[in-house]
Parts: structure tokens; C-alpha cells; sequence
């Protein structure tokens, strides 16, 4: 059964690549591309939706107003719905299926191993493609199918008109599988085979529409601070297998006891072993979820589609770091410094990415920094050792943020693409529905009562305030700082999208429901923000976690965080309740009663509302540190390394010797006879010369 | 013996004094009398060695035949008197080193050679005591070497052949005859019978 | 004094030199240098003759007799070429025959 949940979406991707494959050949059979091309490209560049989401027709084919039926590249390719169908049918058996998985395993405790094949033997090594499903990665089964197979259906709808939807689909089942293998990974090998997969799926996503520069730069980002990232986590791994001479979860955790307090000996300097080896872990764990430093490419991620904003940065990949977290929580039990490190991290995003999120103007750049700061405040939870409850609030803000932005993607498309939330207004009018589903949304990801995230955020915030860590009333102070600022920011979406007046009134006069394909993931979501939350809070918090998740998720000797929780006084949990009522009332105030003031502060307080709107300049420091550095380094090798000493030395300077050498030689036909005959000449006296006193006597 | 020594020296001296004045004359023409002149002496040079024979081939055949050919190119060639030109001293200095350095090895192999006792045990033909020299070079010429002196005709077909190609020029306006297609002509392209009226003429 | 081997040699090697210094030294016309390699040759036939008539052995003269037929043959080829020549290209001056200019 676990094959088939890990490998069916994979079996979805080839199918649907084999279906884009085979459209791209008809389309261009080999023969000269259409003239076609030049004008699609004015067509971008010239194009007036600056900051939206490109309109696929304008992104691929030349005036869409003549509307000509001969260049096929308007209409979407063939197969395509067959395409659709398959993927988002065999996600949806994935789910059926993981479901019945969560059930077994979860709640009737069967943990099984399935064995594909052996991958690596060499020498000690000894490597198999293992499935693993204990309860942990139980849950994780079901958020990503459940996820996946709901973006699949909206997509059907969202990118109806898009002639490169079997790509499409393709791309996104692949990445399911990607996932699906890094959740049921049974060794690190593994586990970074998902990773990396994830990853590679991120950037064929985000690229999707790579007719748009911006598109590429943002794909390049994505991958590349990944990359950052994942060489940290290449050089953890390879830490535990030095260490404990093995990467398979089992020996690892079994031996990592042994090795508390040693310490690993690098250049005369003496590190804490298992501290070595969590940080390094969790440098991958940063990139990967867009933590504070590493974080620079999830704004920047919203050029992808809107279903994949909602799959892969928000609900999937960027809780990968998490899950990794939790799955190595027997590592990280053993290293309070490392815990400490995490929680810090945890913290420091969680706020940064709120102040961010504050005066942003796209509607998905909002999400996104809302997206960052969440998952700040799992790592929180997971830095004092409350990993079941960093992944319960994995668990509900997976269903609530993927349903605020396939909201938002609803929008967008009612909108007719447009982005800014200065162009809309008295939205509720005109799209009632996926108004309630944001609401729904927002509510839950504020913590309002009996909705999944005020169990979940509450958990987390109240880990903190008993957390033993020395950074976990840093994490505690700042997640209820960052609470208020979620509510607010949040809020100030609702209000200046679907409230006020319409600032576009084009726009606003043609805005429509979207089809019922887009609104069913909306409503299953909603419903999801509400049923993940209560009934499952007694698996993931108190006492019932430890039963819940026994061997998969360990937790210490002196780890008392999850006891320590249920006996907090009343004034500490009801904290985040206020912060939230309080960033309510602000948005309600500055948005909606005196829609003036927000302008009149940005003006009075320029610098902070620009470093603010700049995202701490992070952008332009990296830009300042890193990028252009390795560009000059880049450009010093490749002229002066490659071009200089490799080219001058190779080819071009053998021939340019050689066109030197033949010159002067050339010199010597002059063409002359006697110039010949005085060489002949001049030769024979040689010999003679050369015979009388060293030859053949 | 004195006598011979006196006209080794006049036919040595006067054979390099004329080659020097073949280099060195102005006119052209003076230059191939000049060769014309060392030729002689070599001839009278031979004859002192005792090659008579030779040394009359030499006058026919050199002389008489490629010195006059000299002059008949020099006069139909139309040769200017030429002046030393301005490069001629660029050369000067390292030809007269490089001649130099050539004509003292040669000295010095001639002053420092030794004949090598076997060779009078090894000589190939050894010269007929009482017959002249013509009659020498004969009995070896038509019985050993005779490929050899076939060889030679040939060559002398080829070269005349390969003179006559190069500069035959046939002049457009000159009648000649081409027997092979005098030979082809057949009556079809040659005759044609028209019916004429009596009285008529042809048109 | 008698005339010895050595003095038909170095009238010979006189000879040749002087051939040499011809083929390079002069500056005014091709047919010089062709009758300097006629001189060239005559040095090597008086060098054969005299080897010939010292060592009694008639080679030597069978072999004269062989280059002179060549070097006749070849006067008449480059004399040939020159007339060819200067059809062509009108002069036959030293500095004007740089066809072969590479």
C-alpha cells in the first residue's frame, strides 16, 4: 500500500510529461519555430501587468486580441485534460489511501518498513530505498496528499486557460512524489534525495512561466539559497555517518546516545560533536524553510502560480525543515545548544517576517511573509522541545494557508490578474464565497477561538513560556509579539481587498466567482481549518502525544515541556488571544474607520516604512555581499581563468604561436630565385662544413 | 714537364679570369663570350689531362650548341645593359663569407687528401694502354655502360620535346595543315549535290 | 713543377666557387644565373676528367660525358622556361621574378 501512496503521483508525473513531451513535438515538429516567437517576446516586454500574474495568453502568443485560431499555441495542448485527470486521479487514491495509513498506523499503531531495493553498498556503507511509516510520518502522508490532491483540482480550474498544463501537472506530481519520499525516508540518503527533489520541483514551478524573466531570476534564487542550505545539511550528513559510521535512522539514533560529549576534533579546534551536527542539519533545515537569513527566496517565489504558492510555500516543502527537525529530534534532544540555536532562529523570523508582512503590497507577498513567520514559530516549538506541537501547528497551517492562498489565487483571477491590494476594494460584493473562505482563513490563522490555529499557534506560544531553553522566553516574547502582528496584517488583507471601495473599477465591474473546480478545494480547506484543530489535539499535545507518536518523535529525560504546558496560568494562554483581538481592532481602525492614516504614517515615518517595505534590505545586502562578489569572481575566471591562461594557453594561444610562427616563416618566400638558390646554398656549406668536421669520416 | 706547367697556368688562369668576367660583365652578351672563353680553356685543360675526346665534345656540344643557345636567347630576349642595383651590397658581405668559407674547405680537403692504397686494386675500368682515347671511352661506353647512354638519349628526347612545348606558339593567322583531318574527310561533309537548272548558275 | 691531382682540383673547387658567387651575387638577369650553373657543371666535369685521368680509370669519363648530356639537356629547359618567362611577364630582371611569393 505504501508503494503505491509513494510512487502513483510519480507514475501521474511521467504520464503527464510524456503527454507535454508530445505536444511540444507537435507543436514544433522540428522545423523552424513560427515567427511567432519575436512578437510573443515584445508582447512580454511590452507588457502593461507590471506586477500581476502574466495572462497566459499574453505570455505565450502575440496579440491575443486578434485571437487567431492558426497559432495553436494559444489553445491548450492536446491531451491536456487527459493529463489533468489522471494526475489529480491518482493524488486522490494517494490520499484515499493515506488516510487508511493514518488510521493503521497512527491509530492502531501498526508502523511498517517496506523495502524497494539496495542503493548503495560500498564498503561500510550499506544503503537501501526503505519506506518508513511511523506516525510522524503518518501525519506528514496525510497533509501532503491531502494538500497536493486539493491544488491538483484547483488547478484544473486556475490554469484552464494555460496551454503548458500538462507540464504543469507534471511538475506537481512530481514533486509529490519528491515529498512523499522525503516523509517516508528511512535514512538520511534518502531523505536528502527528497530534499533535493523538492527542491529541483521548486524551481520547475516557480520557472513555470519562463517566458517571464522575472520568473527565472526568482527560480535561480529559490534554488540557489537552497543550495546554501543544503550544504550545510550535505556536511551534516556526512558528520553522523564519520561519527556513527551508518546514515540509516535506526543505528543513528541507537548510537547517538554513546556520543554525548564527545567532541569532534577540526583544525585544532575541539566541537561539541552532536552540536556540530545539529547546527549543520539545521543550516538545510533554514534554507529549505526560509528561516531568518536563508530566507531572501520565498517573497520572491509568489512568480510561480498561485497553486504552487499554495503547495509547495506554504503547506510541503518548506515544512520539510521542520518534518527533518522532528525526525531527528533524538539528535536534537542531545544538544541544548543546538535547541537554543533553533529556537533563536525560530524566533527572530517569526518576527522579522511579520514586521515585513505589514506594508506589503501584493496580496501573495503577504501570504508569503505570513507563510515565513509560521513557520518561525515552528522551529520555536521544535527548539524547546515541543516537536509534536510544532507539527500539530505544521498540521492546521497547512490547511489555512493553503487556503488563503488559493483564495488569494481566486482573487487574483476575479481581479483578471491583478495583484495589489491597492487596486482592489468591495470585493465582498462580487465574490461572497471565497470572501467567507479568506475569512475563514484569516480567523484561523490569528488563533480566533475553535479554529485549528488558535490551538495549535497557542500551543506553541505556551511551549515556549515553559520551555527550558535560554532562548525560549526570547521565543516566547517574540511569538506573542509577532501574534498581534499577524492579526494585523492579516486583517489589513481582508479589509483593503474585499472591503472599502473599489479602487479599480474596471476591474471591479467584471469581477465573477470562479468555477466550481476552484471553489470545492476552497470549501474542503475551510472545513480542514476547522476539523484539524480540536479532535486532534489530543494526539499532539499532552499526554496523548507521547502515545500518539511514540518511537517517532523522542523526547528527552528532562523534557517537561509538554507536561509543563497543561499547567499554565490562565493571564499566559489568554496572552495571544489579546494580541490578536488588539491587531484586530488596529487593521479595524486604520483600514476601515480612517483608511487615511496608513498613508499619513508611511509618509511621517519614511525610513522605518521603507526598510520595512524592503524587507530589512536583506536584498540589497546580499546583493552587496555574495552576489556581486561571485559575479566578479565569475567574470575574473571566465575572462581572466578560462578566456587568459586556459584559452591563451590552449587553443587560441597554440594558434595564434602557430599564426605568428607561419608569418615570419612566410617571410622567407620572397619569391626571389636567388634568394632560394643563396638558402641552397648557404645549406650546402653546412653539410659540407657539418661532414668535414663531424660526420662520417 | 716545364712547358706542361706553363699551359696548365695560361689555360687555368685565362678559364677563371673569364668566369669572373662572366659574372661581373655588363652587357650580357659579353658575358656569354666570356663563357664561350672558359669553355675553350677548360677544353685545352682536358686535353693536357689527356681526354681529347672530351675536350672536343666540350667545344661542340657546349660551345657550339648551349653557348650559342645562350645567344640566341640574350639577342631575342632583348636583355638590358644592367646596373649594379642598390641591394647588391646587402648580400655581398655573407655571400663572400659563405663562398669563401665553401672554396677553403675545398683547398683544404685537396691540400689534406691522401688517395687510398686499395683504390688501384679497385679501379672499375681501367684504361686501355695503347688505344686513343676515343677508342677508350668506346669499348666502355657501347658495352657496360650502355643503359646509360641510352639514358642520356632519352633524356635529350625529353628535353627537346619539353623546349618545343614551352615555347611553340602556333600564330593565329598562319595556314597550316592538319593532316588528321584532312585524313577524316568524308564525302558527307565535304560534297553536296544540288540540282541546278541548265542556265541557271547557283544562287 | 709537375702538375699534380691537387692543382686540376683546385682549379676545379676555383671554378665552382665562382659558379656559386654568380648564382647569388648577380643583380641583373636570370640568364646569368643559368650560366653560372653551366660553370658549376664544367667545375664538376674537371674535377671528374682529372680523377679520371689520375687513377686511370675511364668512369671518370663515361660519368663527364653522362653530366655534360644533362647539363646541355638542362640549359635547354631553362632557357626554354626564361623565354616562357618573359612571354609572360615582359622582364626577366632579378627583382621582377617573385611569382612564387608566399
Amino acid at each position: 500500500m505504501y508503494e503505491v501512496i509513494v510512487f502513483l503521483p510519480l507514475l501521474g508525473a511521467v504520464i503527464a510529461g510524456v503527454i507535454a513531451l508530445v505536444g511540444a513535438h507537435n507543436r514544433f515538429p522540428g522545423a523552424n519555430p513560427p515567427a511567432a516567437h519575436d512578437d510573443r517576446t515584445a508582447a512580454i516586454a511590452a507588457g502593461d501587468h507590471a506586477h500581476g500574474a502574466p495572462e497566459p495568453a499574453a505570455v505565450y502568443a502575440e496579440s491575443a486580441h486578434t485571437g487567431t485560431e492558426e497559432h495553436d499555441s494559444i489553445e491548450p495542448a492536446a491531451g491536456s485534460q487527459a493529463a489533468e485527470l489522471i494526475t489529480t486521479t491518482f493524488l486522490a487514491i494517494s490520499w484515499v489511501l493515506s488516510c487508511f495509513a493514518f488510521v493503521d498506523v497512527g491509530l492502531n499503531g501498526h508502523d511498517a518498513r517496506v523495502p524497494i531495493f539496495n542503493f548503495i553498498t560500498a564498503g561500510d556503507l550499506k544503503v537501501d530505498w526503505m519506506l518508513r511509516v511511523d506516525p510522524l510520518t503518518a501525519v506528514m502522508l496525510v497533509v501532503v496528499t491531502t494538500v497536493s490532491g486539493l491544488v491538483h483540482l484547483y488547478s484544473i480550474g486556475y490554469m484552464a486557460e494555460d496551454p503548458y498544463k500538462p507540464r504543469f501537472f507534471s511538475y506537481l506530481s512530481f514533486f509529490t512524489f519528491a515529498m512523499l519520499m522525503l516523509v517516508t525516508a528511512d535514512n538520511l540518503a534518502q531523505l536528502f534525495f527528497g530534499w533535493e527533489g523538492v527542491g529541483l520541483a521548486s524551481y520547475l514551478l516557480i520557472g513555470f512561466w519562463f517566458h517571464k524573466p522575472e520568473a527565472n531570476a526568482a527560480a535561480i534564487k529559490a534554488f540557489i539559497v537552497n543550495r546554501v542550505g543544503d550544504f550545510g545539511f550535505a556536511l551534516g550528513i556526512f558528520a553522523v555517518f564519520l561519527l556513527t559510521g551508518s546514515i540509516n535512522f535506526e543505528t543513528v539514533f541507537a548510537q547517538v546516545p554513546d556520543l554525548v560529549g564527545k567532541s569532534f576534533h577540526y583544525l585544532s579546534f575541539n566541537i561539541d560533536a552532536l552540536t556540530l551536527i545539529c547546527l549543520l542539519l539545521f543550516m538545510g533545515a533554514m534554507g529549505k524553510s526560509a528561516q531568518f537569513l536563508l530566507h531572501t527566496w520565498l517573497p520572491d517565489a509568489m512568480e510561480g502560480p498561485t497553486p504552487v504558492s499554495a503547495l509547495i510555500h506554504a503547506a510541503t516543502m518548506v515544512t520539510a525543515g521542520v518534518f527533518m527537525v522532528a525526525r531527528l529530534s533524538p539528535l536534537f534532544e542531545l544538544s541544548p545548544t543546538a535547541q537554543a540555536f533553533v529556537t533563536f532562529i525560530g524566533a527572530t523570523t517569526a518576527i522579522f517576517a511579520a514586521t515585513v508582512g505589514l506594508v506589503q503590497n501584493d496580496i501573495k507577498r503577504i501570504v508569503a511573509y505570513s507563510t515565513c513567520s509560521q513557520l518561525g514559530y515552528m522551529f520555536v516549538a521544535m527548539g524547546v522541545g515541543a516537536y509534536s506541537v510544532g507539527m500539530f501547528h505544521l498540521f492546521t497551517h497547512a490547511f489555512f494557508k493553503a487556503l488563503l492562498f488559493l483564495g488569494s489565487g481566486s482573487v487574483i483571477l476575479a481581479m483578471h490578474h491583478e495583484q495589489d491590494i491597492r487596486k482592489m476594494g468591495g470585493l465582498w460584493r462580487k465574490i461572497p464565497f471565497t470572501y467567507a473562505m479568506m475569512l475563514v482563513g484569516t480567523l484561523a490563522l490569528t488563533g480566533f477561538p475553535f479554529t485549528a490555529g488558535f490551538f495549535s499557534k497557542d500551543a506553541i506560544i505556551e511551549a515556549a513560556a515553559v520551555g527550558a531553553n535560554p532562548m525560549a522566553a526570547y521565543g516566547f516574547f517574540m511569538t506573542v509579539a509577532a501574534a498581534a502582528l499577524t492579526s494585523f496584517y492579516s486583517w489589513r488583507l481582508i479589509f483593503k481587498t474585499f472591503h472599502g471601495e473599489p479602487h479599480d473599477h474596471h476591474h471591479y465591474e467584471a469581477a465573477h466567482e470562479s468555477a466550481k473546480v476552484m471553489l470545492v478545494p476552497l470549501a474542503v480547506l475551510a472545513l480542514g481549518s476547522f476539523a484539524a484543530g480540536w479532535p486532534f489535539l489530543g494526539l499532539f499535545t499532552g499526554h496523548g502525544a507521547e502515545a500518539f507518536f511514540r518511537e517517532s518523535l523522542k523526547f528527552g529525560a528532562g523534557n517537561a515541556v509538554l507536561e509543563d504546558m497543561e499547567r499554565l496560568s490562565l493571564v499566559t494562554s489568554l496572552t495571544p488571544t489579546v494580541m490578536m483581538i488588539g491587531g484586530f481592532l488596529l487593521a479595524w481602525q486604520f483600514y476601515v474607520r480612517r483608511p487615511d492614516l496608513p498613508a499619513a504614517l508611511a509618509r511621517d515615518q519614511g525610513v522605518a516604512y521603507r526598510f520595512l517595505l524592503n524587507a530589512w534590505y536583506f536584498d540589497r545586502i546580499y546583493d552587496f555581499l555574495f552576489v556581486r562578489p561571485a559575479m566578479r569572481l565569475g567574470r575574473l575566471l571566465w575572462k581572466g581563468g578560462d578566456g587568459f591562461v586556459i584559452d591563451g594557453f590552449g587553443p587560441d594561444g597554440v594558434s595564434a604561436r602557430v599564426l605568428d610562427v607561419t608569418r615570419n616563416v612566410v617571410r622567407l618566400q620572397t619569391g626571389y630565385l636567388y634568394h632560394y638558390a643563396f638558402a641552397m646554398l648557404i645549406g650546402v656549406a653546412a653539410f659540407i662544413t657539418w661532414f668535414m668536421f663531424a660526420g662520417a669520416h | 714537364m716545364i712547358l706542361q706547367a706553363i699551359f696548365f697556368y695560361l689555360f687555368a688562369g685565362v678559364c677563371i679570369a673569364s668566369a669572373i668576367m662572366v659574372i661581373a660583365a655588363r652587357n650580357p652578351v659579353h658575358s656569354v663570350l666570356f663563357l664561350i672563353l672558359a669553355f675553350v680553356n677548360a677544353a685545352g685543360l682536358f686535353v693536357l689531362m689527356g681526354a681529347e675526346f672530351l675536350a672536343m665534345i666540350l667545344i661542340v656540344v657546349y660551345v657550339g650548341a648551349v653557348a650559342v643557345l645562350f645567344l640566341f636567347v640574350v639577342m631575342m630576349l632583348d636583355v638590358d645593359f644592367a646596373e649594379l642595383r642598390q641591394g647588391f651590397l646587402n648580400y655581398l658581405p655573407i655571400g663572400v663569407i659563405v663562398g669563401a668559407v665553401l672554396l677553403a674547405e675545398l683547398l683544404f680537403v685537396v691540400g689534406a687528401w691522401a688517395i687510398n692504397p686499395g683504390v688501384p686494386k679497385a679501379i672499375t675500368a681501367p684504361i686501355a694502354a695503347d688505344v686513343s682515347n676515343t677508342q677508350a671511352l668506346g669499348l666502355v661506353l657501347y658495352t657496360r655502360y650502355v643503359y646509360f647512354f641510352e639514358a642520356a638519349g632519352v633524356i635529350l628526347l625529353v628535353a627537346m620535346i619539353g623546349a618545343i612545348v614551352m615555347t611553340l606558339q602556333h600564330k593565329p593567322d598562319v595556314k597550316r595543315q592538319n593532316i588528321a583531318a584532312q585524313l577524316e574527310r568524308r564525302r558527307s561533309s565535304a560534297i553536296e549535290v544540288v540540282k541546278v537548272k541548265s542556265g541557271q548558275g547557283l544562287p | 713543377m709537375i702538375i699534380g691531382l691537387g692543382h686540376y682540383l683546385s682549379v676545379a673547387a676555383i671554378l665552382f666557387t665562382l659558379g656559386i658567387f654568380g648564382i647569388f651575387l648577380n643583380r641583373k638577369n636570370i640568364i646569368i644565373i643559368l650560366m653560372s650553373i653551366e660553370l658549376i657543371l664544367l667545375a664538376v666535369n674537371i674535377n671528374l676528367v682529372a680523377f679520371s685521368s689520375f687513377l686511370g680509370d675511364i668512369v671518370g669519363q663515361v660519368y663527364a660525358l653522362i653530366v655534360l648530356t644533362v647539363a646541355a639537356a638542362e640549359a635547354a629547359i631553362g632557357l626554354a622556361i626564361l623565354v616562357a618567362y618573359f612571354r609572360n611577364r615582359g622582364s626577366i630582371a632579378v627583382e621582377d621574378v617573385n611569382l612564387m611569393k608566399g
